[in-house]
């Protein structure tokens, strides 16, 4: 066998993560097997009718931009990336009139930890995410777009290129679209593993061929974007909302979810449950349902916290998570965020400390540098959970590490430092006992953690 | 000097953005010298800028700022397994310890034959396939027990240069 065929084999096939049919009315996963990625599978199950109908082909007026973005407000659609702001209103910021290129940015560099549902929704079913976009750039007047890619996730780049190749010779994307007279052309980039490029302006930054570095803001991407014009930048996922919206209306969408909370979710489960995986379920759905749906805790031990939208969300205790619904609204109501939709699961045997001391490593190490308080203070953090993880810790330590994570928040140019700031601050405020004792008795409360 | 199927893939990449953003196409020409060449070193640095108009020092820079661009050469495999807080509720730990006794070698060192390279690595993207591992920045490979390492080590030795 060669090298290329063994590795092969350790692909991702997507039948534990997403094939499950544990999904409740999915619109982005529905009807995905793995091997119907490709266009004709897309236009099967109905792809691309939205970007005819917007343009006006095959029967019915062509939708106006300003029909498009109202459609998207109505739906109440609001970004999957991390921040949850309304699409809609976003597009309405993008200076339609202006006379030079504007830009349209996919931000697919998903390295938020517990996130891994734009790969499954790229890898298997690309040409939403296409459509989404198309859709996006008619609305918008931008002829141009870029899908940015997480490097760790190079096959899925691969796949999406070929995507690519295969809407345009289609003439989905390019010049003159369908016959219509609109243009846009798309490609895709890759990052090369730096989790701050998630952070849209460092994003921008590193499509532009330099360091990931945040921009300050204002100026905002929609007046000073990607080469220094108008931007729009949305996640994977609101892109591949979108076609959804435009077939069956922003009304439709808001009622699949919540008011101010529409439509569905791409949850990534991880940690200790028995299945692991993508499920996409209506917003608002409970915690409770989502945890059953990934088999429940692992090995029948008990729930003891969540952190319910990434790592940079702070950490829910079991009694708060399991009287959540999964929605915007329902989980920052309970002092934490939805962000991306990763819920991490941690069961009874988990010591919080031992789990806050790789946040904080992670934190430290892909602080980008720029800002005093986040280069200094997540090395502080870290290097102070990992003394009392190392039964080094100091009775003030617990005091010391709520000053420097307050110390940081809210003085950097971009939400890196909040997001190494807020896992431990939520975690000292939920389970500074667990820090006490590890202080007090040189180690952990729970037993052996593996 | 690079060969001209090299200059064709950076040609590619080039052509996806503005004639005056050259630039914009470093990520991948980096990541396109080190798929042929192992890793990127400072006069593939200097080939990379002369060729899109740079400055090498600002190629320098988005060569350290990347964790994935290897600044010295490596095994001929490397393996990069995630240990994130995701990964390491799911046996990531114990499968980056497990390939640590298997090549007789700690985490961020290389075989004494050059075959492999080990390294923890931060958030891969793949947290329900958990244990993950990126082999050569671009072989994800997913639920990686113990007994699939052991397919995966032996397999690509005995591989060899096929």
């Amino acid at each position: 066998m060669t090298a290329q065929h063994i590795l092969s084999q350790f692909r991702a096939t997507g039948v534990q993560t997403c094939f499950h049919n544990r999904h409740i009315n999915p619109q982005i996963l529905a009807g995905l097997d793995g091997s119907n990625w490709r266009l004709k599978d897309y236009e099967a199950r109905g792809g691309y009718q939205a970007l005819r109908k917007v343009l006006g082909i095959g029967g019915g007026e062509a939708m106006t931009q300003d029909q498009v973005i109202a459609t998207v407000k109505e739906s109440a659609l609001r970004g999957r990336g991390g921040a949850g702001f309304p699409t809609g209103l976003k597009w309405s910021f993008m200076p339609r009139q202006f006379p030079g290129q504007k830009y349209l940015v996919c931000n697919s560099d998903e390295g938020e930890p517990g996130t891994c549902k734009d790969r499954d929704i790229m890898e298997f079913n690309p040409h939403i995410v296409i459509e989404g976009m198309a859709i996006a750039a008619f609305a918008m007047g931008i002829t141009v777009g870029y899908n940015y890619i997480h490097g760790e996730i190079f096959s899925t780049y691969d796949r999406f290129e070929e995507a690519l190749e295969e809407a345009r010779a289609a003439g989905l994307l390019g010049n003159n679209i369908l016959g219509s007279n609109f243009s846009f052309q798309l490609h895709a980039a890759h990052g090369f593993g730096a989790y701050i490029c998630g952070e849209e302006t460092a994003l921008l930054e590193s499509l532009e061929g330099k360091k990931g570095q945040p921009r300050f803001k204002p100026p905002f991407p929609a007046s000073f974007g990607l080469y220094g014009k108008p931007t729009t930048i949305n996640n994977t996922e609101t892109f591949a909302a979108v076609p959804w919206i435009i077939r069956n209306g922003g009304q439709a969408y808001l009622e699949c979810g919540k008011p101010n909370n529409g439509g569905t979710k791409i949850y990534s489960v991880s940690g200790d449950v028995e299945m692991p995986g993508n499920f996409e379920v209506p917003m608002g759905t409970p915690f409770s349902k989502l945890l059953e749906l990934a088999g429940g805790v692992r090995a029948g031990r008990q729930l003891k916290a969540v952190i319910p939208g990434g790592s940079s969300s702070p950490i829910l205790p079991a009694s708060i998570m399991m009287d959540c619904t999964m929605d915007y609204d329902s989980i920052a109501k309970a002092g934490s965020m939805l962000g991306s939709g990763a819920v991490i699961v941690l069961d009874d045997s988990r010591c919080m400390v031992k789990s806050l001391q790789r946040l904080s490593y992670f934190y430290m190490h892909e602080s980008c540098g720029q800002c005093t308080p986040c280069r200094e203070g997540t090395g502080w953090l870290s290097r102070v959970v990992d003394r009392i993880e190392n039964g080094h810790g100091r009775p003030a330590d617990m005091d010391l590490l709520d000053s420097v994570a307050e110390d940081i928040q809210g003085r950097t140019i971009c939400a890196l430092g909040d997001a190494a700031a807020m896992p431990v601050r939520a975690m000292i405020k939920h389970f500074r006992h667990e820090f006490e004792y590890h202080v007090e008795h040189k180690t952990c409360m729970v037993p052996a953690y593996v | 000097m690079i060969s001209e199927s090299t200059k064709a893939r950076f040609a590619k990449e080039v052509a996806k953005y503005p004639a005056d953003q050259k630039q914009s196409a470093v990520m991948a020409c980096l990541a396109i010298v080190q798929q042929e060449l192992g890793y990127v070193s400072t006069d593939s640095e200097a080939v990379v800028a002369e060729y899109l108009g740079m400055a090498p020092m600002a190629v320098h820079e988005v060569t350290t700022f990347y964790n994935m661009y290897n600044q010295r050469p490596v095994g001929k495999y490397k393996l990069n397994v995630c240990t994130n807080l995701p990964c390491q509720l799911r046996d990531g730990v114990s499968t980056l310890k497990y390939l640590e006794s298997k090549l007789g070698i700690s985490m961020g060192q290389t075989t004494a034959d050059g075959m492999f390279t080990l390294q923890q690595s931060e958030c891969l993207g793949a947290c329900a396939d958990s244990p993950v591992m990126l082999v050569n920045d671009r072989s994800m490979c997913s639920f990686m027990t113990p007994e699939k390492l052991d397919q995966l080590v032996d397999g690509l030795r005995a591989a060899g240069d096929k």
